[in-house]
């Protein structure tokens, strides 16, 4: 498969699974912002939405204040923002559109149909009246686009490609939102818990993230317990059978770096595989010990490496 | 000026046999319901991305630069006898073409027989210097011709098809034939159990086999790519359409490189040779090291593969001196000269500027015809007499004096008209058609072509970046 081609394919799948984390990032704060707290503590919620993106600049340059309706509109339509909803589906669409010949016309049409859709319904108002039906939306196209390509595509290169981007996008958003998820909760998780509301607003700050990533009935099932810190995280961290952990991403990383190996990817390789048995081996108390922050921060940089090795040994060669 | 030949009705408006049964269909379908289909086909069409992209333009969503090329729901329907004769022109003049462009580039016999007068070849700025004693593969140098044909009325009412334009270089518009029929028999498919229409589905088989079978001689299974310039060009879908119907990579300049006199592409398992680019590129941008230094959309060294022979270009480079207006009226002699066979297609009577006779009959009569740059293409650059205004004669005339070896001239031809579904109704409205010929191992194509029509009423000027549309094309099978 041509270079180029893959390189397409795979930002075409993360530019979508952006989208889709971007929304349920989106949908979490709106929601938690609808709790009874103080101003302080919903400006927070935004201001650390816009932190995880590493964004908090570029919106200030825009917006100036921090409130909800502006952090909607700059997330969800604003096209000088690249990382927004509308921003990230015009990306993969014009990704999908640049290698048409390598998908199937189902994918293709899916791809092209959720712009075209998108490009009207983001731009209407009542977009940000109320925005949870378009989120929920995003989330809907989203899964069709990655559904329609495992039923209806070669399990060949392109696919593998596909795998890879979904995969190493949704490993490094999860780890964002738990980190920033975690630290707005850090005073209540490892300080000293004051009074009974705590704990009510702990239940509905932790199920909220659960939902987040659609992991609420999952804990359930797994733990059969109270939502408890740690085991949030665990779920989201180490459990390698929920799909959107860290653990669970990264295993599909790798077995589909396998998949399309080359003479010059062993070292990406060995750096994905050493990265896949660090967190199978890992004890969610020893990550809590060493620090959550400075664990994910960690992750990010070795998932930031991987897509650098991607890049180098796959997407962008340079031979001749 | 002559009357028109409409393709529906005769001259006493009765309609025609092989429309007859079309007709009667027609008239038991409600108008509105005619409406809400091509609102459903425009809708496919979005969907599906058959757009071709326009520069710099934004449409009310702000998505802009994909536009839609308006199709017809109309058909345009040939008789199988027409076609037959068609084809047989065609396959003659193609052939004729692909001898004169392998003569030009070797012993240059028609032009040492006086038959096509050897400045005009020699000094025309398509013949490529370059290309002396190349041979293609098979000889064959234009594998993907578009043969553009018109009807127009004789003064007994019959029509007479004319070759309008040879396109020799990188033909578009395949695609469109394509679409057009998938459209059809989605939206309207009781139509094709009344009609036996001919089927153009295989055209991509034809292509693929035509291109594998004018690889370099010594490679026994050919990697046939696409070159594209990029999703930008206007044909872009057209490509990306290609390329994955022949289930072959579609490759932009970058993605190649040459090594050891071959070319390569750039794949996820290394370096991959290539040995046949069916190239959606012009000759000046094919090669940075050869011609334009500023190109990004070739592969530089490309011509010293081609010239030793370890790469097939297709089309091959500098067949555009073959289909220069300038050449055009030769053709027929040509295919005495080159198959000592008497012209099936006839070419539309042409004035060349270049002589002083026709130069002032030209002058002369600037009303009442059609005057070309030779060079042009693409309804650029061209006065329709009947309808320029007063000045726009006058422009004309003076850059016509000033240069007349860039310009020819031809009688304004009424084009056929075809009904079309307009704002007003069903109103007729002027046609060309656009067969494709594919020249490997032998010569092949798939009944009928492209219809465009030009929507405006009264237009003769039907391509699809002045406000053309097109129409689904009926090879009837019997």
């Amino acid at each position: 498969m041509l270079s180029r081609t893959a390189d397409c394919l795979y930002w075409m799948a993360r530019y979508m699974e952006r989208a889709e984390n971007t929304a349920r990032m989106l949908g979490v704060n709106y929601e938690m912002s609808l709790l009874p707290q103080s101003r302080d503590a919903a400006e927070q919620g935004w201001r650390g939405l816009l932190s995880i993106s590493e964004l908090t600049g570029s919106f200030v340059q825009r917006f100036g204040e921090v409130n909800a309706r502006n952090v909607m509109d700059f997330m969800i339509r604003d096209e000088t923002n690249p990382s927004s909803i509308l921003s990230c589906v015009r990306a993969a669409r014009e990704n999908a559109r640049a290698v048409r010949g390598a998908l199937t016309t189902e994918v293709w049409e899916t791809q092209n149909q959720t712009w075209l859709e998108f490009n009207r319904l983001l731009r209407a108002e009542t977009t940000l009246r109320d925005p949870g039906p378009v989120l929920e939306r995003v989330k809907t196209r989203s899964h069709l686009s990655r559904g329609v390509t495992v039923g209806t595509m070669l399990q060949d290169e392109a696919l593998h490609f596909l795998r890879i981007g979904t995969f190493l996008e949704r490993a490094d958003n999860t780890a964002r939102l738990l980190d920033v998820k975690f630290q707005a909760a850090q005073s209540d998780f490892f300080g000293v818990a004051s009074g009974s509301d705590e704990l009510e607003y702990d239940f509905y700050h932790w199920s909220a993230i659960l939902r987040s990533v659609s992991a609420f009935e999952v804990y359930r099932k797994v733990y059969r317990n109270v939502i408890l810190p740690e085991k949030v995280a665990e779920l989201l961290i180490l459990r390698s059978d929920m799909p959107r952990s860290l653990a669970n991403c990264v295993n599909e990383v790798v077995s589909n770096l396998h998949l399309v190996a080359n003479e010059q990817s062993h070292e990406t390789l060995r750096r994905a595989g050493r990265l896949q048995a660090d967190l199978q081996f890992a004890h969610i108390d020893e990550i809590l010990a060493t620090g959550l922050h400075a664990y994910l921060t960690q992750f990010l940089d070795r998932i930031g490496d991987i897509g650098v090795g991607i890049s180098r040994d796959f997407l962008v060669p340079m031979v001749a | 000026m002559m009357p028109t030949f409409d393709e529906m009705h005769g001259t006493d408006s009765a309609v025609r046999d092989h429309y007859r049964t079309y007709v009667q269909w027609l008239g038991r379908q409600p108008h509105d319901a005619m409406r809400s289909r091509r609102e459903e086909a425009e809708m496919i069409f979005r969907r599906v991305g058959i757009t071709f992209a326009v520069y710099g333009a934004k449409d009310e969503d702000g998505a802009g630069t994909e536009r839609l090329i308006p199709f017809d729901l109309l058909p345009r329907i040939i008789p199988a006898h027409e076609w037959r004769e068609m084809a047989r022109g065609l396959r003659q003049r193609v052939s004729a073409l692909n001898r004169f462009i392998h003569d030009v580039y070797h012993d240059q016999e028609i032009l040492k027989a006086g038959v096509v007068p050897a400045e005009q070849v020699l000094n025309n700025a398509q013949f490529r210097r370059e290309m002396m004693g190349v041979t293609a593969p098979g000889d064959i140098y234009s594998h993907i011709a578009g043969i553009d044909i018109v009807r127009a009325a004789q003064p007994d009412g019959s029509g007479t098809y004319y070759v309008l334009e040879d396109n020799l270089r990188v033909p578009s518009g395949v695609s469109y034939m394509l679409e057009n029929r998938k459209m059809m028999m989605r939206l309207f498919p009781e139509l094709f159990s009344e009609y036996r229409v001919a089927p153009v589905a295989h055209y991509p088989d034809l292509l693929l086999e035509t291109l594998r079978g004018v690889a370099p001689a010594s490679v026994n299974e050919p990697t046939v790519v696409v070159l594209t310039p990029g999703r930008y060009n206007s044909a872009y879908f057209e490509h990306a359409f290609l390329a994955q119907q022949m289930g072959v990579e579609l490759v932009e300049g970058p993605d190649l490189f040459v090594r050891d006199g071959f070319v390569y592409m750039r794949t996820t398992q290394g370096p991959k040779r290539v040995d046949v680019i069916y190239r959606r590129v012009d000759d000046d941008f094919l090669d940075p090291k050869a011609f334009r230094a500023d190109s990004a959309l070739g592969c530089a060294g490309l011509l010293d593969v081609y010239r030793a022979g370890n790469i097939t270009l297709a089309n091959a480079i500098g067949t555009g001196v073959a289909d220069d207006k300038s050449i055009y009226p030769y053709v027929p002699t040509m295919i005495e000269f080159y198959l000592g066979e008497k012209p099936i297609l006839q070419n539309v009577p042409t004035y060349l500027c270049r002589e002083p006779g026709d130069l002032k009959y030209v002058l002369d009569h600037l009303g009442e015809l059609v005057v070309k740059e030779v060079h042009g293409a693409g309804g650029y650059g061209m006065l329709v007499g009947p309808a320029a205004t007063r000045q726009e004669i006058e422009d004309f005339r003076r850059a016509l004096q000033a240069k007349p070896s860039n310009y020819i001239a031809q009688p304004t031809l009424s084009l056929s008209t075809c009904p079309t579904f307009v704002e007003e109704g069903i109103a007729p409205r002027h046609v060309d058609l656009r067969p494709f010929v594919l020249s490997g191992r032998s010569v092949q194509m798939v009944p009928g072509g492209l219809t465009r029509v030009a929507l405006k009423a009264g237009s003769l000027v039907v391509n699809s970046s002045q406000g053309g549309g097109t129409k689904d094309t009926w090879v009837l099978e019997v």
